[in-house]
């Protein structure tokens, strides 16, 4: 290697830092396009919609009222200047263009030399109206009983459980615990049949029950995660409340929990998205549509209005926020999660 | 592990410490039994079965296995559709995501929003992702289609041609590779600073640490990432049943939607019973594929010390 002078290194880390940046912002422009697409589609009309080049913010043609009737806006060049007239009727090639606010102004100009002009129009309104069209107020509470339900069982049980691991000695449970992590890799499909007959038998078909009570008994991968979060806290803390008196549920309570909060909220936060996003089991459960979820509805909405591009954009924007949102809020647990979960364990 | 102060009343209380554990435990050892191992063995009872919820299992021996391998006229197909997906998407996944990591290793400024942008499409996922990209990929008005004419290229009909459906859905899997990127951030964080200095002052470029300090220690995470990668391509399945419901003419037909289909489409829940157990079999054959021939590759820094 050429002898580098410090100036040479400095050179050499700006250029590497430039081509770093412009990598990285190609790929974050691919990356956050088909949200943006999304978020745009959702704002414009049917027909606008599906224009090829598409535009990204909502464009519509702008349009006059005189009388009773509608007309297009161009803008035209007439006496040497450009004005923006409204396109009263068409004679072959020839337009007869008015000014909208003084309709006796009126020029012939070739329909050919104007050109139609366009404003930047929202339609919010394909917001409530994707709501109507699928009865999507009663999935988002379908899902946020499933959400909330299993995610409130999913961490109670799997502290509780993972606490059992954690800090307890018993015969046999070193191999419980591994037959635990062999049942992270598990494909679900393997007890998917007989648990459906099972809740079926149990007159569960077509109700939540098979998609809540599931959650209160304890996640394989949830309960690894805690377990490895509760070993390292020290076992000292332990000993100073047992000394105070504390039982066993004393310290769960009193030491544990408290040192746990990011490793649960990190438990609670990714059982939610997951039972958010759940399509699985709400469409092997959940039959008559005063029952389904969010992604069912949404699946629905797509396979029967898919020509209503904008609201069907408009209810999966709908779907997606609150996930979005979750993640920017909580982004630090979930890196969190990935840490204590992964790799070192 | 457990504090010495419990030990010294002797048994009593380490019968007490395990009935505690065994108590603690129960609601997963009761899941367990009841939802895991239980309906594993039942299921696999049921593969030698015809069954169709209805109407009592009727026993049919090999039945559904043997036509399962030698006459289902789909089978071998959806197995080689997921395998297909699996051998182009998982590596293709796995280099991109690490080579995404290292780049979000580096100083660079605002790197927390960087890495908030890549890492946020692996967050967001399920219908509503399958619904929007299945309009990305529209050849009239699709946006994908739009940036390949602005390079001159006239696209392909994507999820309506039986050649291009599948390489649609890869791409598409593309877009969620910052999930394997974060996890690969945490172990490119973990490698010590000191060990790049070392390499620095012996005279080592920026490629000879790369392959000689960062590859080595990183393995453990690649294997992780590769095998989570497999077990996943065999759950695939909201992206089939919402974007293309297996085709056009199967060419999507990935082996859990027809699974599915088996099974709650047609009630055939025997036959279903036995692709899922097939299912588990190949599972466990690729993670065990993978673990044997890690230790040609993969370096876990533990090892050393074993020597």
């Amino acid at each position: 290697m050429a002898k580098l002078t410090w100036q040479s290194i400095k050179l050499q880390r700006i250029v590497g830092q430039i081509a770093v940046i412009t990598i990285l912002s190609v790929g974050a422009i691919a990356v956050l396009m088909p949200l943006i697409w999304m978020l745009s589609t959702s704002l414009k009309t049917t027909s606008t919609s599906t224009e090829f080049p598409p535009k990204w913010i909502p464009l519509d043609a702008k349009k006059v009222t005189i009388g009773d009737r509608d007309y297009f806006v161009y803008s035209v060049p007439v006496e040497g200047k450009v004005r923006e007239l409204a396109l009263f009727q068409k004679r072959g090639p020839v337009g007869i263009f008015v000014n909208p606010d003084n309709l006796e102004e009126r020029y012939e100009v070739e329909v050919q030399k104007g050109r139609r002009v366009y404003e930047v129009k929202l339609h919010w309104e394909n917001y409530p109206e994707a709501l109507k069209t699928v009865p999507f107020g009663t999935y988002i509470w379908n899902s946020i009983i499933y959400v909330v339900v299993t995610t409130i069982g999913t961490v109670v049980s799997c502290t509780i459980v993972a606490y059992g691991f954690a800090r307890f000695r018993a015969k046999g449970l070193d191999v419980l615990f591994l037959l635990l992590l062999a049942t992270i890799m598990l494909p679900p499909q393997v007890t998917l049949i007989p648990q459906f007959v099972l809740f079926t038998k149990f007159g569960w078909y077509d109700t939540l029950y098979p998609l809540l009570v599931p959650a209160f008994f304890a996640n394989a991968w949830n309960v690894f995660l805690l377990r490895q979060y509760f070993m390292t806290i020290p076992l000292e803390l332990d000993d100073a409340a047992r000394i105070d008196g504390c039982g066993p549920l004393g310290i769960l309570w009193h030491i544990i929990l408290p040192q746990s909060l990011p490793a649960l909220a990190t438990v609670a936060i990714f059982h939610s998205l997951w039972a958010w996003n759940d399509f699985f089991y709400p469409l092997i459960y959940l039959q008559s549509k005063e029952k389904w979820t969010v992604s069912i509805g949404l699946q629905q909405f797509n396979s029967i209005y898919s020509r209503n591009l904008p609201g069907l954009m408009a209810a999966s924007t709908m779907t997606l926020i609150p996930t979005v949102v979750i993640f920017f809020v909580a982004q630090r647990l979930f890196i969190q999660g990935v840490v204590i979960s992964g790799i070192k364990g | 592990m457990v504090a010495t102060s419990i030990r010294r009343k002797g048994l009593t209380l380490s019968r007490r410490e395990a009935m505690w554990a065994y108590l603690l435990i129960s609601p997963w050892l009761i899941g367990f039994i009841w939802l895991t191992a239980g309906p594993m063995i039942a299921s696999a009872v049921l593969s030698f079965t015809e069954y169709d919820v209805i109407n009592p299992p009727r026993f049919v021996g090999l039945g559904n296995w043997i036509y399962m391998f030698t006459a289902d006229p789909l089978f071998w197909h959806s197995l080689k559709v997921t395998l297909t997906y699996a051998i182009v998407a998982i590596p293709l996944g796995l280099v991109l995501g690490l080579a995404l990591a290292l780049l979000l290793n580096t100083k660079i400024p605002a790197i927390a929003v960087w890495r908030t942008i890549y890492y946020m499409p692996s967050v967001v996922s399920g219908v509503a992702v399958a619904v929007l990209w299945s309009y990305i990929f529209n050849p009239r008005f699709g946006i994908l289609n739009w940036l390949l004419s602005l390079v001159g290229i006239r696209g392909p009909g994507w999820l309506g041609s039986t050649q291009w459906a599948l390489p649609a859905l890869i791409i598409m899997s593309l877009w969620s590779v910052g999930g394997g990127m974060i996890i690969y951030l945490a172990g490119l964080q973990s490698i010590p600073t000191t060990l790049y200095e070392a390499a620095t002052i012996d005279g080592a470029g920026t490629w000879q640490r790369f392959w000689r300090i960062t590859l080595p220690l990183i393995t453990p995470i690649i294997f992780y990432n590769l095998v989570i990668g497999i077990i996943g391509t065999f759950q695939y399945f909201v992206n089939a049943y919402v974007m293309t419901n297996g085709g056009p003419a199967n060419a999507t037909l990935f082996y859990n939607l027809y699974l599915y289909r088996n099974t709650f489409r047609w009630s055939r829940l025997g036959f279903g019973s036995a692709m899922a157990w097939f299912l588990l079999f190949i599972v466990l054959v690729m993670t065990l594929l993978v673990f044997k021939s890690s230790a040609m590759w993969v370096y876990y820094e533990g090892e050393l010390k074993k020597e």
